[in-house]
């Protein structure tokens, strides 16, 4: 090959691409990528905002690093927030309140940051539904949800440390939880405590532990499971809404380059400005209101940031007394129930498409997303997880419900308790009535066409309402979506019928048995035949 | 019949159709009555596709936005300059914080929509359809996939030479264990955890003093209901950094109620009041918060953080809430000057459970 350009560049711009091409070879990039297409629907922006609130978390996270003082000895405090002044207080408490008091637009940043963060985690946790109820991890993003649920736990543990830095009063009371928490567990908590802490709690070390957990690790591992989770996006190529012209083998859209580029970029502003704004105008975590952490007082009605909610929730709903010794050993039950419902919930979340791959079978690539209506059992079972985790989160802040609606604390609980199973049961039957319901409808719509409010009397004296047929685009809509049966039971080559056959039959029953089929092209021509004659 | 590689063939949709390829559906039902897809509708045209006025319209707001944005930045520059900081006046933090926030705010916010807005009404409104492949890869890439691993392993010996292969994986597994070794530094190394969470300061004769003075307390300050916040005699003396190590073990709450009132187990759990004052660990034996809320007219302790009910006149006995075990009760007495003083330390460890705590 010649080592002359075929295409020759002039002017700056020209020569400046040749340059570069000539090194890394990066036409390649722009001719695989520059005109990529995109779907547009405004669900797909919740994974956006979830990755802005990222980028704003370190580009704010790092202004602070370079005020913030991730020590726990001790100082008296001498800035310019007059109550605290002369308290003894660590050195992380002295500079954050340093931060917020005495450098200009420090405040400013400590509430982006710390507004972000909430952001990032709430965005997570939609994107989630949305991928959940619309079917998206499907084959062959299996994996990608998995890497996006480690995101999420991740999101968790770094707003976590994060909350713990300020060594404020109710910081350290979150830590004073964990410490109990970690106690619990037989054989090694007393000493996993002991090292985290680096001796009794609360001890001297545990602030700056945190903080490299919070600004070294944690990001680099976030940074390293977004990129994996982007290239999969890439590799598979993103999922679409059902409609017509859309097919599993296309994808309908816009390119990256302009359209892309612009309203995907134009979105980090406007995330990043209403951060912003928040930011500008309600306070967050005013640790100055708190003072600095002390082993002795605690307010009433305080409350974790939300996302860990739902854990203070479950240590809050255990019935009381369960601890047992056996063999000379604490079980605290009271604490292990909470903590093993937990992890069994979120390892739930994690292993859910691989379940109901393994149920349906199918195995096909799904790049067409379901309405979630035309998924009823799953559509019902997300809703049941829903509620599940909004009771345990409602009952972290079961004091503040009792004292705001003037009701006792025991009867928020009790409520609560009884909530906590039976409402995932009536959220699911609810749930897969609505989606049923909605199935009917559409297939009424399909056949019949929609109410045209035209009253026509017939010759015969008869009234009937006029139907007017969709056009074929509506219609499509309407009958296109992916369709499921329940399996049969059949004992395999060999003869026999094994366990795990029976479980996924019954289970495929239990998803597919209420079934409302989509209108074949046959049926519908009968319908209009009927109609017309 | 739909194929089925995972399970068994013979498992198959109730309902199934046949759709005479390779493709295994599972319960995936195909029919072949299906509608066919009607194709892309056709495509709409914006407003500022037809309308000059609205495209002219639509730029300027665009770069007029774009100019709009610049204000926002040079605003927010002079608001950090002209909003300084009080040390004074705690407004000017509130207002320093408002104004460059409001600044920035519209900076970004003209920015991301200018450009949202030129993406939309401004750029060409091209759709475009890109096909999909399968994620898997073709035939002749995975077979030669396979064949290079083949040739590898050949080339290296991995699966013939099992000495080496076995050498290595026990060497790699063997390899972080000092790496754990290396963790054991995290914590002390001659203090046992567990002596450490049965102990406190409290012992015999030490003053109760109250929190966070350090001011020792007689029996005669407290009136009938009132309720003190306790440290141990010398605690605030402590250095620095050993002081909330302490005290989270050792601040205990003192009441005092009517002797009637109060329900003992036994004679010796009686003597450790004193006339109706009682002193319990305020730590919770749920998960250590402290235990701060007193209810006068019940006689509660409630914890704020789960809401674990104590009974002070039930021996501090949980009746609501997380927590398992009573408040650990500290027995008291006075001294020949008056003053509170602990009879002898705690009789079990305070605070939360863990797994050697009755060893």
């Amino acid at each position: 090959m010649s080592t002359v350009a075929t295409n020759q560049q002039s002017g700056f711009i020209g020569k400046a691409s040749n340059y570069l091409d000539e090194r890394t070879s990066i036409s390649g990039a722009v001719k695989e990528f520059g005109r990529k297409i995109f779907p547009d629907h405004w669900s797909f922006l919740l994974g956006e905002v979830a990755l802005y609130s990222f980028v704003i978390i370190l580009l704010s996270g790092s202004f602070l690093t370079f005020f913030f003082q991730a020590s726990m000895s001790p100082v008296e405090y001498a800035g310019s927030y007059v109550p605290l002044k002369g308290v003894e207080m660590s050195a992380a408490m002295s500079s954050t309140l340093d931060i917020s008091f005495d450098l200009r637009g420090g405040l400013l940043m400590r509430q982006i940051h710390h507004w972000a963060a909430l952001l990032f985690v709430a965005a997570i946790g939609l994107h989630m539904l949305r991928v959940f109820f619309t079917g998206a991890f499907r084959k062959p993003r299996e994996l990608n949800w998995s890497i996006g649920f480690v995101l999420f736990v991740l999101a968790m543990a770094e707003g976590f440390t994060g909350y713990s830095l300020p060594d404020d009063l109710l910081s350290g009371n979150g830590l004073r939880i964990i410490d109990g928490m970690v106690n619990a567990v037989p054989v090694v908590g007393t000493w996993i405590t002991f090292l985290l802490f680096g001796g009794e709690f609360p001890g001297n070390d545990i602030v700056g532990r945190l903080y490299t957990l919070h600004i070294l690790l944690l990001p680099a591992i976030v940074l390293i499971f977004i990129v994996m989770h982007l290239m999969f996006v890439i590799i598979h190529k993103h999922t679409q809404y059902p409609g017509p012209g859309k097919t599993e083998d296309n994808v309908v859209g816009f390119p990256i380059l302009p359209v892309y580029a612009a309203k995907a970029g134009g979105f980090f502003f406007i995330v990043f400005g209403i951060v912003a704004l928040m930011a500008s105008l309600v306070t967050i975590n005013p640790i100055w209101a708190y003072g600095p952490y002390d082993p002795s007082p605690v307010s009433a009605g305080t409350q974790p940031d939300w996302y860990i909610g739902f854990a203070d929730g479950a240590l809050r709903l255990i019935p009381p007394h369960l601890e047992t010794v056996w063999l000379g050993y604490v079980w605290s039950w009271n604490i292990l129930i909470p903590m093993i419902i937990l992890v069994v919930f979120l390892l739930v979340v994690f292993i859910y498409p691989f379940v109901e791959a393994w149920v349906t079978g199918d195995k096909r690539e799904h790049h067409l997303l379901d309405r979630p209506r035309n998924a009823p059992t799953r559509t019902a079972i997300g809703a049941a997880g829903v509620t599940f985790y909004a009771v345990l989160w409602a009952a972290a802040s079961s004091d503040i419900i009792a004292t705001h609606f003037k009701v006792t604390m025991e009867g928020v609980i009790n409520t609560l308790q009884i909530l906590l199973i039976l409402g995932p049961i009536i959220a699911f039957s609810i749930a897969k009535r609505t989606c049923l319901a909605l199935q009917k409808k559409d297939r009424t719509m399909a056949l019949h066409g929609f109410e045209t409010g035209r009253i026509v009397r017939m010759p015969g004296g008869e009234y009937i309402e006029v139907h007017q047929q969709l056009d074929v685009y509506d219609r499509w809509k309407l009958v296109s979506f992916n369709d499921n049966a329940p399996l049969m039971l059949r004992p395999n080559t060999k003869g026999k019928i094994t366990g795990g056959m029976r479980l996924r039959v019954r289970m495929s029953h239990w998803f597919f048995e209420e079934r409302i089929a989509p209108v074949s092209s046959v049926e519908h021509q009968l319908e209009l035949e009927n109609t017309h004659h | 019949m739909a194929k089925n590689e995972s399970g068994p063939a013979d498992i198959v949709p109730a309902a199934g159709h046949d759709t005479g390829t390779e493709i295994v559906l599972g319960t995936g039902v195909v029919s072949p009555d299906a509608f066919t897809d009607p194709g892309l509708p056709p495509h709409r045209l914006r407003v500022v596709d037809t309308d000059p006025k609205a495209a002219k319209k639509a730029e300027r707001v665009v770069y007029a936005l774009f100019y709009i944005s610049i204000i926002g930045s040079v605003f927010a520059v002079f608001a950090y300059m002209f909003f300084a900081l009080d040390p004074n006046d705690l407004n000017s933090v509130r207002l320093n914080n408002l104004y460059i926030g409001l600044g920035i705010t519209l900076s970004l916010m003209a920015i991301g929509i200018a450009a949202v807005h030129w993406g939309k009404a401004v750029m060409a409104d091209k759709e475009g359809v890109d096909q999909r492949h399968p994620t898997r890869g073709t035939e002749e890439t995975r077979a030669r996939a396979l064949e290079i691993f083949k040739e590898a392993d050949q080339e290296s010996g991995f699966s013939r030479r099992s000495l080496i292969r076995n050498g290595l994986i026990a060497s790699l597994i063997a390899f972080p264990l000092p790496a754990i070794a290396l963790f054991r530094g995290l914590a002390p190394m001659n203090v046992d955890p567990n002596n450490e969470l049965k102990h406190t300061m409290w012992e015999k004769g030490l003053r109760l003093t109250r929190d966070p003075s350090g001011l020792p307390i007689k029996a005669s300050d407290l009136t009938m209901g009132s309720s003190f916040h306790v440290i141990p005699e010398g605690l605030v003396d402590l250095p620095e950094h050993e002081k909330l190590d302490a005290k989270a073990k050792a601040a205990v709450l003192l009441v005092r109620l009517e002797p009637s009132a109060l329900n003992w187990t036994s004679a010796e759990r009686e003597s450790w009041s004193y006339q109706g004052i009682v002193a319990y660990s305020k730590i919770c034996t749920h998960v250590g918060c402290p235990v701060a809320l007193y209810e006068q007219q019940t006689h509660h302790l409630l914890c704020p953080c789960h809401q674990s009910q104590f009974d002070l006149e039930n021996e501090c006995k949980v009746i609501f809430g997380p927590a398992a075990r009573p408040l650990p009760q500290l027995p008291i007495t006075v001294d020949s000057e008056g003053y509170l003083v602990a009879a002898s330390g705690f009789h079990e460890p305070v605070g939360p459970s863990f797994w050697e705590r009755l060893n």
